[in-house]
């Protein structure tokens, strides 16, 4: 890190610091009800209290592992199906146009097609969150398959190389950037679709410990969770950073 | 032409499956049944009602959140050393997933528009203010070497100098917010805010109306589809030279 890095993050880090002061003064004079913007050191509080008696950890891996399980497998049924469709010209020709209507579809709405199929369960949350992340990196495989060099299929097809040569060496690189595109977006998806399913069912978690709390006038226990969610999308969106960065480096 | 094949078989096999009473379900209903249950809600207003809550709160919501992303955008991009800062307190924020704020808008708010267009803009307004930082950053540096030449005030530099050259780039902004507007608000009222498509969605499942239900289903579907096609298409009109030029 340079000299100018290190004044710049130290730089961010005291806005950070300035506007959680700002924060702090505007509850300290009363000017926001602490209902609405409760003091930084109550939500502070809350989030030692819940760490201290278990509830914060069940709730964080409660939605942090729905949203991380129902993505995994997403990515593998969203992978192999559009490289199984992309792969495939006439496929494409059939499949693609009714794909296309489906993505601007909101994936919440959904979910009260899946609360008649399955009530307020457990299976409800996990296949609402699955169908949901499913077609970004649907669609985004499909995209990145169309995109690949054309040229390049030519050329292995005189280089006579097989089937699982050309998926490995040729169509998975050249889709991939495409496919962590899709990637990235259905984990947001994921997550949002963790809390809201939560937030409808009661299933122990962020989503339903930030709605409790709202409901009884518990502000530092929802901002404490909220600050909880921020956090898990901060590590997972960087998460996702890195191991683009790594899987890519070879275009760099 | 062959794209039409899938959905016209699947509708055909469905309602086949329906007519010949092959499945008794209550939760299955014959697409020629939605059809009639939309005819119906269209008829006596009510999907047309909560058609026209859910576009308001998107609107209105898209609108703020736009305002404001466009405006940090322009100051974070505009001058370096805001933008160099501001990049820790707008990576530590943007990740907060929108829905997490129901509740806080619960709060607030209470029930109605007001927590609909809060959690819209909120959505809204990390698109817009990303994709304005980063065009503005790229107004060629010449452009803004002539303005520093004429001596241009901050207000005229702003408006003759770097909007034209990032107009393209605010429409993408735009219609990608579209896009996040109507998601998030029909997902707002899905999960709380009684008021709109969401809503009129959850209350046709709970009171045992599948055919009601799908309907609004498809129309929600719809309704992003026209969207997402009319928005493209206006930008391939408008912005047509530009993007390719880009």
């Amino acid at each position: 890190m340079t000299m100018g890095r290190i004044s710049e993050t130290l730089g961010g880090i005291a806005v950070v610091l300035a506007l959680l002061g700002l924060w702090s003064l505007v509850t300290a004079f009363g000017l926001v009800s602490p209902v609405f913007l409760p003091p930084v050191g109550d939500i502070l509080r809350a989030l030692v209290d819940l760490a201290e008696d278990g509830s914060l950890a069940r709730a964080v891996i409660g939605t942090g592992g729905r949203m991380l399980l129902g993505f995994g497998l997403a990515s593998l049924v969203g992978c192999g199906l559009g490289l199984l469709t992309g792969l495939s010209l006439r496929a494409r020709a059939y499949v693609e146009p009714s794909l296309e209507f489906l993505r601007p579809l909101p994936a919440s709405a959904i979910i009260p097609v899946a609360v008649m199929f399955l009530g307020l369960t457990k299976t409800m949350i996990f296949s609402v969150i699955v169908f949901g992340s499913l077609w970004p990196i649907l669609l985004a495989t499909i995209q990145g398959i169309r995109s690949v060099e054309p040229r390049l299929f030519e050329m292995a097809r005189t280089m006579e190389l097989s089937h699982r040569t050309v998926i490995v060496s040729i169509v998975l690189p050249g889709a991939l950037p495409d496919i962590f595109a899709g990637l990235r977006l259905a984990m947001t998806v994921s997550l949002i679709l963790a809390v809201v399913t939560e937030m409808m069912s009661g299933e122990p978690g962020l989503g339903a410990t930030i709605l409790q709390a709202a409901r009884s006038f518990r502000s530092p226990e929802l901002f404490a969770g909220v600050f909880m969610l921020g956090a898990i999308g901060f590590c997972t969106s960087t998460a996702m950073e890195v191991a683009q960065r790594y899987l890519l480096r070879w275009r760099f | 032409m062959r794209g039409l094949v899938l959905p016209a078989f699947a509708i055909a096999f469905w309602e086949g499956v329906g007519q010949a009473r092959l499945i008794q379900s209550d939760m299955m209903s014959r697409p020629s049944e939605i059809a009639w249950a939309a005819f119906a809600a269209l008829r006596d207003g009510s999907m047309l009602l909560a058609t026209g809550q859910t576009i308001a709160t998107a609107l209105v919501g898209l609108l703020i959140g736009s305002a404001i992303g466009i405006s940090l955008g322009a100051w974070f991009g505009l001058s370096s050393l805001a933008g160099r800062l501001s990049t820790i307190a707008v990576e530590l924020f943007r990740p907060i997933p929108s829905v997490a704020l129901i509740p806080i808008a619960m709060l607030v708010f209470g029930f109605g528009f007001g927590m609909g267009i809060s959690i819209v803009a909120f959505a809204c307004m990390w698109p817009a203010l990303i994709i304005t930082q980063t065009a503005v950053r790229e107004v060629p540096r010449e452009l803004m070497e002539v303005a520093r030449g004429l001596e241009l005030k901050w207000g005229s530099r702003l408006f003759h100098i770097v909007l034209p050259d990032v107009v393209p780039d605010l429409f993408t902004a735009l219609r990608l917010g579209a896009g996040i507007s109507l998601i998030v608000a029909v997902t707002v009222e899905i999960t709380a805010n009684p008021l709109g498509l969401g809503y009129a969605l959850v209350v046709a499942q709970e009171t045992l109306h599948p055919a009601t239900m799908y309907a609004y289903l498809v129309w929600i579907g719809l309704m992003g589809w026209v969207l997402n096609a009319g928005l493209l298409q206006a930008q391939k009109r408008w912005f047509g030279r530009w993007s390719s030029a880009a």
